[in-house]
Parts: C-alpha cells; sequence; structure tokens
C-alpha cells in the first residue's frame, strides 16, 4: 500500500494577513517535495491549477525539478488538465522527466474539474468531452510507440503529424492513470484502455464509491486488454497531526476558507462546521485526523476497495507550511509503519 | 399507476437519480449520448432494475423526462418530441464550471424558461438541479425524520408539480413548491437556496425572508 501527498501549491498567509505570494508557495512546494522524498512518502501529485491562492500552474515544471532533487519517491501530476494541454508536449515534458528521475514519472490525466485552464488556452468548454477523449488516445499512443519509431496522426485539435520523431523516449514508458471524480462512464474508459484510475473523492461518504470500483473491475474483466490488472487509487482532501482534535480544528480553518472562496466564485454556500464534521469522520471523505485513525482508514480502503495508493491533499486555505511539512513527516514515518503493521496483522486473520 | 421515469444523461447526476427512482418506481429508464447498448455494464452493476432506451424510444415512453445532460447539450436532444410531457429541468447554467454560453449569460429569468421556450408544449417543472449528486444518497432519510433535507421545485403547471413533488418525497426528501417556473432563478447558482442542506421549514423561512412566495 502506497501513501502519499498531493498539492496544487498553496500560497501562505503573510504577517500581516493578506495572501503571499506565488512565488514562494512554488519554492513551498518543491520543499516540500524533496522532504517528503526525505522521510520516506511514497509518492507525491502536483495538480494543475491557474488561481492567486493554488499557483500550482505547470505541474511538469516542478516534477522535473523534483526529478533531479529527490532520490526515491514517486512524481506524478494530480491531475493536469490534458483537454487544454497538447499532449505531444506533455510526452515529451513527462519523458524527459522521468528520464531524469531514473523511472519515477507518472502522468494522471484528468477533464478538469476547475476549468480556468479553457479560456487561458483557448479551449472552448463545448469541446470538453471531445478534447479529452482525442487528447487522451492521442497521448496513449504516443507513450506506446516502439524505440524511434515514426509517428503519424491525424485529429480534430492538433495539427497533423506525418513520420515524426518524438523524443526523448524514456527506457520504459512512464505510467498513466486516468483521474475521475465519479462519472461511470470515466470507469469504464479506464478499464476498456487499460489504465489504472485515480479516484478524486472530494465530498461525501468514501463508500459511495464502492460501485464505480466494481464497475470498473468488471469493465476490466470484460472489455479490458488481454493481461491487463486493474489498479485503484484515491485522492483525498486530509490532513494529519499528533493530536486527533488538533488535526481536525486545523483542518477546518484552512479547508473551509478553500470552500468558502471556490463557493464564492462558483455560486454555493459554504460549508457549516456540522458538514465538516459529518465529513471528516467515519466514512467521510476528509482523511483529517491522528495517525492512529488515517492509518486505520487507509487500511478500511484497502480492504474494501482494493485500494493500493492513497494521497491526501493536505496545504489547503494557506496551511502553514511547517504544519504541512510535520503532517508530511507524520505520514511518512508513523501511519505508513502503522499501515504495513495493520495489514500484516489482517493477513494473519484471515 | 406508477409513472414511467426517463432520464436523458447518465452521468454522475443521471445514474444517481436513477438508481435512488428504481428503488420506489417499477419503470426507469436511462440513456447517455450513445446507443443503449453502451450502458449494459452500467446497468448490470450499478443501476438494477432500470432499462437502457433510444432517446426517442424514451421520450415516447416516458410520463416525465429527466434532463441531466450538460447544459450546453441541451439543443443536441430531440426537443419538439417532449411537447406534452413533464420535463424536469435539472440542468445548471454553471458559468465558473461549464463556461460561458452567450444566449444564457444574457438572459435575466431562470434558464429553465429559456429551456421551455425550445420544448413547446412540454410541462416543464425546474427542480433536482440543486443537490451535488454526491449528497443525494447520503442525505435522503424517510418521510416525518425531523431533518430531512428539502428540495425546491418550481413549474407553472401544478399537476406536474405535484407529481414531481412525489417523486421527490419518493427518493428521500421533502419538496417544497415555490410557485411559478419564473421563481426558479431562486434555485440557480449563486442563490440562497443553491445546494443549502436545509429542511423544509428552515427553507420556508429563507422563502419568508425572500418574500417570494
Ligand atoms: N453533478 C452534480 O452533482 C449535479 C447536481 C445537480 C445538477 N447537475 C446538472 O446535471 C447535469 C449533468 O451533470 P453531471 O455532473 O451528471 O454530468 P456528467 O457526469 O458529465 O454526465 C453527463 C451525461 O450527459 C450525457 N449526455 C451528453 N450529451 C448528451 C446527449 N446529447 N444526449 C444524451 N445524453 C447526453 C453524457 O453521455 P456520454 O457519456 O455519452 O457523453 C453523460 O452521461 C448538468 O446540467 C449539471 O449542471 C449536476
Amino acid at each position: 500500500m502506497e501513501i502519499g501527498v498531493y498539492s496544487f501549491g498553496d500560497v501562505q498567509r503573510t504577517k500581516d494577513n493578506k495572501l503571499g505570494s506565488t512565488s514562494d508557495a512554488t519554492k513551498n512546494l518543491l520543499e516540500a517535495i524533496q522532504y517528503a522524498d526525505k522521510v520516506g512518502l511514497d509518492f507525491f501529485g502536483v495538480g494543475e491549477h491557474h488561481t492567486e491562492y493554488f499557483p500550482a500552474s505547470s505541474p511538469a515544471t516542478i516534477i522535473a525539478a523534483a526529478a533531479a532533487t529527490t532520490k526515491r519517491i514517486k512524481l506524478g501530476s494530480a491531475v493536469s488538465v490534458l483537454s487544454t494541454d497538447d499532449p505531444v508536449r506533455v510526452f515529451q515534458q513527462y519523458s524527459t522527466a522521468n528520464i531524469i528521475s531514473g523511472g519515477r514519472v507518472e502522468y494522471i490525466a484528468g477533464r478538469g474539474s476547475s476549468t480556468e485552464s479553457f479560456p487561458l488556452f483557448g479551449y472552448e468548454l463545448k469541446d470538453y468531452e471531445a478534447l479529452y477523449n482525442e487528447k487522451l488516445e492521442l497521448l496513449l499512443q504516443l507513450n506506446s510507440l516502439g524505440k524511434n519509431e515514426s509517428f503519424s496522426w491525424d485529429g480534430k485539435f492538433r495539427p497533423t503529424l506525418n513520420n515524426a520523431k518524438i523524443v526523448p523516449q524514456s527506457d520504459e514508458p512512464f505510467k498513466i492513470w486516468l483521474a475521475t471524480g465519479g462519472n461511470p462512464q470515466s470507469s469504464i474508459n479506464a478499464a476498456v484502455h487499460g489504465l489504472p484510475i485515480a479516484y478524486a473523492i472530494i465530498g461525501g461518504h468514501v463508500s459511495r464509491f464502492k460501485p464505480l470500483t466494481d464497475l470498473y473491475r468488471a469493465a476490466a474483466e470484460q472489455y479490458g486488454p488481454e493481461g491487463f490488472t486493474p489498479e485503484v487509487s484515491f485522492a483525498v482532501p486530509g490532513f494529519v497531526a499528533d493530536d486527533a482534535k488538533d488535526a481536525k480544528d486545523t483542518f477546518w480553518k484552512h479547508w473551509h476558507w478553500t470552500m468558502a472562496t471556490l463557493g464564492k466564485v462558483r455560486g454555493f454556500a459554504a460549508p457549516s462546521r456540522e458538514h465538516y464534521d459529518y465529513e471528516s469522520n467515519e466514512d467521510g471523505a476528509l482523511f483529517a485526523g491522528d495517525p492512529e485513525e488515517i492509518a486505520r482508514r487507509m487500511v478500511e480502503a484497502h480492504t474494501q476497495f482494493g485500494v493500493t495508493r492513497i494521497f491526501l491533499q493536505m496545504d489547503v486555505g494557506q496551511m502553514p507550511q511547517e504544519k504541512f511539512l510535520h503532517a508530511i513527516e507524520l505520514l511518512a514515518k508513523v501511519v505508513k509503519p502503522r499501515v504495513a503493521e495493520m495489514l500484516k496483522e489482517t493477513k494473519h486473520e484471515s | 399507476m406508477s409513472p414511467k421515469i426517463g432520464i436523458i444523461g447518465a452521468g454522475k447526476l443521471g445514474t444517481a437519480l436513477a438508481r435512488m427512482f428504481a428503488g420506489s418506481y417499477e419503470n426507469v429508464a436511462i440513456i447517455n449520448s450513445r446507443a443503449p447498448d453502451s450502458l449494459k455494464l452500467q446497468l448490470q452493476i450499478l443501476l438494477p432494475g432500470v432499462q437502457a432506451m433510444e432517446v426517442h424510444e424514451l421520450i415516447k415512453w416516458a410520463d416525465i423526462i429527466i434532463l441531466a445532460t450538460p447544459l450546453r447539450q441541451y439543443q443536441t436532444l430531440p426537443l419538439s418530441e417532449m411537447a406534452g410531457k413533464i420535463v424536469v429541468d435539472a440542468m445548471n447554467y454553471w458559468s465558473p464550471v461549464d463556461g460561458k454560453i452567450a444566449e444564457f449569460e444574457k438572459y435575466a429569468d431562470s434558464s429553465s424558461e429559456l429551456i421551455a421556450q425550445s420544448i413547446p408544449g412540454a410541462r416543464i417543472v425546474k427542480t433536482l438541479n440543486t443537490v451535488a449528486y454526491s449528497e443525494l444518497e447520503e442525505h435522503a432519510l424517510p418521510k416525518g425524520d425531523e431533518k430531512r433535507r428539502a428540495i425546491a421545485l418550481a413549474g407553472d403547471d401544478t399537476d406536474a408539480n405535484a407529481l414531481v413533488a412525489q417523486l421527490i418525497d419518493a427518493i428521500g426528501f421533502d419538496a417544497v413548491t415555490i410557485g411559478m417556473l419564473k421563481n426558479g432563478t431562486l434555485l440557480q447558482p449563486d442563490t440562497e437556496l443553491f445546494n443549502v442542506r436545509v429542511t423544509a421549514d428552515e427553507m420556508y423561512a429563507v422563502l419568508d425572508r425572500l418574500q417570494k412566495v
């Protein structure tokens, strides 16, 4: 079972209570990845966003920087908005970083629940589905080319390729995941393409995803390529602190800021503390708690859904960097061994 | 007799609704933008008791049609075939999420009224658009539970409103009718009643304050 973190690059709050700089946030993000590597976390994902409080607009760049300055941790986008990117460029960037990292780079393809990148790069939301389908198809083909194989391709959203060479190629292709927020067709698509799947569970109860993971596995069996083994990971908001109450209160403050800010833009009411308590306890989507509770919940997810990786978004709403780093350390040094221990016990019992 | 419910759109919202309706009603059908066959596995695993139907057939068959596609797709639907039917518009015009659409951007009334203009003769009810799909199944409660959440609806046809109110009740929510379709402006993104978790009494209190009923 792999344990990780993902981040959109959270800006800090300054001493005079203003929003800090996106430049500092970018340095903090790289620092957090390097720290996560040092303390032994399994995965760090960088999620493409384009706002003054979530400035990680260019995951490939951060991942490349991290690839050169870390040793063991797996690095990935979480997620990249493939629909508004050029798959050829994406392939080149992730392939380059994959080579530099020694094969630790992954790409999690998403459609993007935030759509800021569409106007930014001149795409139209009416093409939302078509863009994603075509670009995913192209990226998958590029990532499965033979050594120095020439490539030709014709589609709607990018210029035609005629016997093009797409370089560099890493020795092994980088791993591509499909991310989904719960649209059932996406679970089927992942299976049809023989891709591992990442469920972003950002609200409600985790058990709500059981029918979808079942659907994914059934589709893998019926429509998946031969020899394909389905693989499921969960991305959830959450936070770990030494003390359970402290973890929940701290995360509430920062998560609430984010939801209230998002709500203002998107026109929904900010969630109440009551709602937060409902979602940050028992089966809720928010994994906020002390290491013991979080470890237990990860083991449950593993047992219930066969999940092999869980990664938490902990730095939201100006989470102080030192708290974020400490949470990373707890995840790697306390939660991870505890999960391994509990999994061993369950194996013994069964 | 149990009404036939046809859902157009088999995404997050459409499948959640289909599953819930199938718990109370015998005749529930669903379709996406493709052939019914494409939903085979989904029916088997996510939606036992629901059937998939080709869209024209579904429209003809259903007593109540639920629009659950992205709003930007609505003009690609065979709208004229829905004349005379009860049509529940669960779609939101939500520009920060789905992008701007010129005709909705400049339209001051509720998006459902603009859609109603494209479906002459249909009895439009605006509802089920205000609850996040992820909360539908989780927040459903039996009738009489003091915490039962309310879902508002607006429509010009009182019979249609009443029938849709029954549907809402059947899947675990208190239906609160807020009057004519034009009141649907109270149920859009960026309003007080959009994705709020309130009981019927609490909702009436908000409405009293807004003095719209
Ligand atoms: N998600 C929510 O929580 C929520 C809550 C309230 C209201 N809503 C509203 O409900 C609608 C759907 O949202 P969603 O989140 O469920 O979207 P979604 O997951 O993207 O699903 C959209 C569904 O619509 C289908 N579709 C697209 N064009 C179609 C066409 N021409 N004919 C038939 N089916 C078509 C798609 O089929 P294919 O797979 O074949 O493309 C897909 O099944 C939106 O208007 C949204 O504003 C959503």
